[in-house]
């Protein structure tokens, strides 16, 4: 079949591939399963949990934020987040971004590896996360906020910004637990920027929150209590190996709150606060995704696995 | 020669590890339902907090085609990746014990944790499994206390 869509589309080699691309991506599609999940509703923060063992979790996220001294901006960034194992999960990121009257630029991409350390649920549940990126000056996703981050240093006109290459390493200790129906989360992390001798740089995000319906009703609803998980979460940096602390940092609150719509889909909001003045006065965080369960099973039978 | 001494210390310690692990672990017909034997005391005894709720069964339906159905099968009949729900192991353990099993997952083998959903909806779920069971005489939701026999659980029998 792929050799007479391939002769079909002969035309143009760079075409054909993408379209040929495009059609095993839409066989993939509608070979896996659609799942709705009980997702968390925090943006920043992680929870212990993972992504189901051959589960596909693509995701668009933007923030907007708005800046005193620059232009105010729109970054969005996708993830594509996969169960390898129960107790392993690996995501791959694309970040872009637009500055009003500036441009819009793609700003690089990260991978990110999560593993459960401890086999059962436990008083708190750790997890190690493990992301490597390569990302531009220009990047504004604010997936977390480190070191000294602060709002000037988006300030940046996004010509001159483009032009820094990152390397990060970055290492976080995710631990979360259940209580009485509430999630409570904390994460801990360790950057270190590769280019260059650049010291380590800490940050924290810290996170709670609870289904506004705590049983599921009989029936398929949209608007069910069940559907909906809110809460609140908070995150900041924690300065550098060489100047550790709150001196220079910035720092947010956001109310968070997602819908998980029984169409498989889940929507995401969290208006941010900025609680000093080294941080944005107000980001506006959006995020929509979709589960597709038995991806991995449907890649497999594709390429004749069984 | 303390190097080799080392050695074999550690050897016969991992020896004996080996072996006490092989002593203490719970034996079971199907080695598939064996994790059902890990369940401490505590949360065998638990009851079905939903046990005479009517609409438990079906809200744990719906859960239960949502989240479970991809890898235990539209009937909990068992798949390639999970095992049948409406075996015995299964239909005769506790309730507690259920709900313990889908709290820790067996992330080993692939089952993920679920205590993300929310306690009433695991007993739900639980509700539902139970609800399946194919003999009615067979692992009823009655707390092994209150049986006549008094003795423990099956799913804490070794065979």
């Amino acid at each position: 079949m792929f050799s007479i869509l391939q002769r079909k589309f002969s035309g143009d080699r760079r075409t054909s591939r993408g379209r040929l691309v495009l059609i095993v991506l839409t066989m993939l599609a509608g070979a896996v399963i659609p799942a709705r999940a009980q997702e968390s509703p925090y943006i920043v923060t992680y929870d212990h949990y993972l992504e189901e063992p051959g589960s596909l979790e693509v995701e668009c996220f933007s923030t907007f934020g708005t800046q005193r001294a620059a232009n105010d901006f729109h970054a969005f960034w996708s993830e594509f987040e996969y169960g390898v194992t129960a107790f392993w999960t690996t995501e791959f990121y694309l970040d872009s971004q637009t500055t009003f009257n500036e441009s819009t630029v793609f700003t690089g991409f990260r991978w990110e590896n999560r593993v459960r350390l401890l086999q059962n649920e436990h008083f708190i549940n750790p997890v190690l996360y493990l992301e490597y990126e390569q990302t531009s000056g220009a990047d504004k996703i604010l997936k977390e906020v480190e070191g000294h981050d602060v709002e000037s240093d988006y300030a940046v006109p996004n010509a001159i910004a483009s032009q820094e290459h990152d390397h990060e390493m970055e290492l976080k200790l995710l631990l979360s637990k259940n209580f009485k129906s509430w999630n409570i989360a904390e994460n801990t992390l360790a950057a270190k920027n590769l280019t260059g001798g650049n010291p380590w740089e800490f940050g924290y995000a810290i996170g709670a929150s609870r289904p506004l319906g705590l049983k599921a009703s009989a029936q398929r609803c949209s608007f069910c209590a069940e559907n909906f998980v809110a809460g609140v979460e908070m995150y900041g940096g924690l300065g550098t190996t060489s100047r550790f602390g709150l001196p220079n940092t910035s720092h947010y609150l956001a109310p968070v709150a997602a819908w998980n719509l029984p169409s498989d889909w889940t929507i995401r909001i969290s208006p941010g606060f900025g609680l000093n003045d080294n941080s944005h006065r107000f980001l506006l965080r959006l995020g929509v995704s979709r589960e597709f369960s038995g991806f991995g099973n449907a890649l497999s039978r594709l390429f004749g696995g069984r | 020669m303390n190097r080799v001494l080392s050695s074999c210390f550690v050897s016969v310690l991992l020896i004996a590890i080996a072996f006490a692990q092989t002593a203490e672990a719970p034996r079971t017909a199907n080695p598939v339902y064996a994790p059902l034997t890990k369940a401490p005391k505590k949360a065998v005894a638990r009851r079905n907090p939903l046990q005479d709720d009517p609409d438990a069964v079906v809200g744990g339906a719906k859960l239960f085609a949502l989240h479970c159905s991809e890898c235990h099968g539209e009937m909990a009949e068992g798949g390639k990746k999970a095992p049948s729900l409406l075996a015995d192991e299964v239909q005769q353990s506790t309730p507690g014990t259920l709900f313990w099993l889908l709290s820790n997952g067996v992330v080993r083998r692939g089952m993920p944790v679920w205590s993300k959903l929310p306690e009433p909806q695991r007993w739900q779920l639980v509700s539902y499994i139970k609800s399946l069971n194919p003999k009615p005489d067979a692992g009823s939701e009655k707390h092994p206390e209150e049986t006549n026999s008094g003795s423990p659980p099956p799913a804490n029998q070794t065979p």
